[in-house]
């Protein structure tokens, strides 16, 4: 057998197909997980807050502003610590948004195992942009 | 109102617009809106705030199914994330600056639009020819098709990305997906196959919303005891509707569906008009 088998793909630009599928299945994997995850804690955290608040009156028609402890990530970690439904809805809701950042984190590695440096640039400028908008503003 | 039964029905309602949303692929998150604002009279940047994080949980969840079936088209996605972000955090800080009557007027709008292209006749296939900085850029691909795979090849990538800036400011600025400017973006600009555009356009929007939702947050947007109803809400509705889309005939009840987000277009249009927020 000569071993020129197919060895590479005759564009070197292009991967190999069975590399996109195994970085899809895993980023599906991780998608479902984190919106199940998240879901799981926003039902416990809203089932603690019908529980003891279910008398009270709704407030949405005119804006407040959430409270200024329901801002932040030390904030939301402290209170739902305590036990303050809310803030155990709200720490659901930060792993809701961590969900599709996990996934660019994810894109940068995997480009970087695959020694794409073009989309390795590509999605850390998207991981930028996110961490600027979640954490420096 | 007391907040179990006022959870209740937000939760319900919810339901309902999640499962229409998946069933017709026009995403729940563009009538969660108009529904707090209008029935329910939230403050719409409570009701925005709230529709963004449904919005990111559905396209989540979609996306971990469409991805895994090989249909979207990551590098497509993530580039034009660059264009969606930027232009997320350029909507999220007009949403603080605009007043709520103006809002509610481009709200209108998008719906009325959104319901207007809802029923197009769309590409199958791609452009024959490739463009050089679409290729330079890797963004070609293929799809299955019955089995087999099918290469598509990505025309008139400055004006694709020009559109999703536009996509991303009106997420940012609207809490929502933009699911049909980003597929339109694609489909027309970027001559990308729609099964490709419909999925890519989902696998962005999650990341899109992202983008918006710190600033959303630091701004005190996003009530936890709103967001939580409408979440769960809308999640569940848009799996119900994923499991039972195989079976259901779905060009009917996507044009009563266009009709219910027009008459909500107008609605908030001449809400917004007369000043009734």
């Amino acid at each position: 057998m000569p071993n020129s088998m197919p060895k590479a793909a005759p564009n070197p630009s292009r991967r190999p197909a069975a590399d996109d599928a195994q970085l899809d299945i895993r980023i599906s994997l991780l998608l479902r997980t984190g919106v199940l995850t998240s879901a799981f804690v926003i039902l416990a955290g809203g089932i603690l807050y019908l529980l003891r608040h279910a008398h009270d009156a709704t407030h949405y028609k005119t804006f407040h502003g959430v409270p200024p402890h329901l801002h932040s990530l030390s904030g939301i970690v402290t209170a739902a610590l305590h036990g303050d439904s809310l803030a155990i809805i709200q720490f659901g809701i930060l792993l809701l948004i961590a969900t599709p950042v996990a996934r660019v984190v994810f894109s940068v590695v995997a480009f970087l195992l695959e020694r794409d440096f073009l989309y390795v640039v590509i999605s850390t400028i998207v991981l930028l942009v996110l961490l600027y908008s979640l954490i420096w503003h | 109102m007391n907040a179990l039964d006022f959870s209740l029905l937000v939760a319900a309602c919810s339901f309902a617009a999640g499962l229409l949303g998946s069933l017709t692929g026009l995403g729940g998150g563009v009538v969660i809106v108009p529904l707090l604002a209008l029935a329910f009279h939230v403050d719409i940047h409570y009701a925005i705030g709230a529709s963004l994080m449904a919005v990111i949980a559905t396209s989540s969840g979609a996306a971990a199914a469409y991805v895994r079936e090989g249909f979207s088209n990551i590098r497509i996605g993530m580039f034009l994330e660059i264009a969606t972000t930027f232009g997320a955090i350029f909507g999220a800080y007009l949403a603080t600056i605009t007043p709520t009557r103006g809002i509610a007027i481009v709200f209108g709008c998008i719906l009325i639009f959104s319901a207007a292209i809802s029923n197009r006749r769309r590409k199958p296939h791609g452009a024959d020819t490739a463009d050089s900085l679409a290729t330079r850029l890797r963004l070609n691909g293929s799809f299955p098709v019955s089995g087999e795979k099918q290469s598509y090849n990505v025309r008139r990538v400055p004006l694709g990305f020009g559109l999703m800036f536009g996509a991303g400011t009106l997420s940012g600025l609207l809490g929502i997906g933009s699911g049909a400017v980003k597929v339109l973006a694609m489909d027309e600009a970027m001559q990308v196959p729609f099964k490709v555009s419909t999925t890519t356009s989902n696998f962005m929007i999650g990341v899109t919303a992202a983008a918006s939702a710190g600033i959303y947050l630091s701004r005190g947007y996003i009530d936890p005891s709103l967001v939580m109803p409408v979440t769960l809400g809308v999640l569940a509705g848009s799996l119900v509707g994923a499991k039972l889309l195989v079976r259901a005939r779905t060009r009917s009840i996507r044009i009563v569906f266009a009709i219910v987000i027009a008459a909500l277009g107008v609605e908030m249009i001449f809400s917004g008009i007369t000043g009734r927020f």
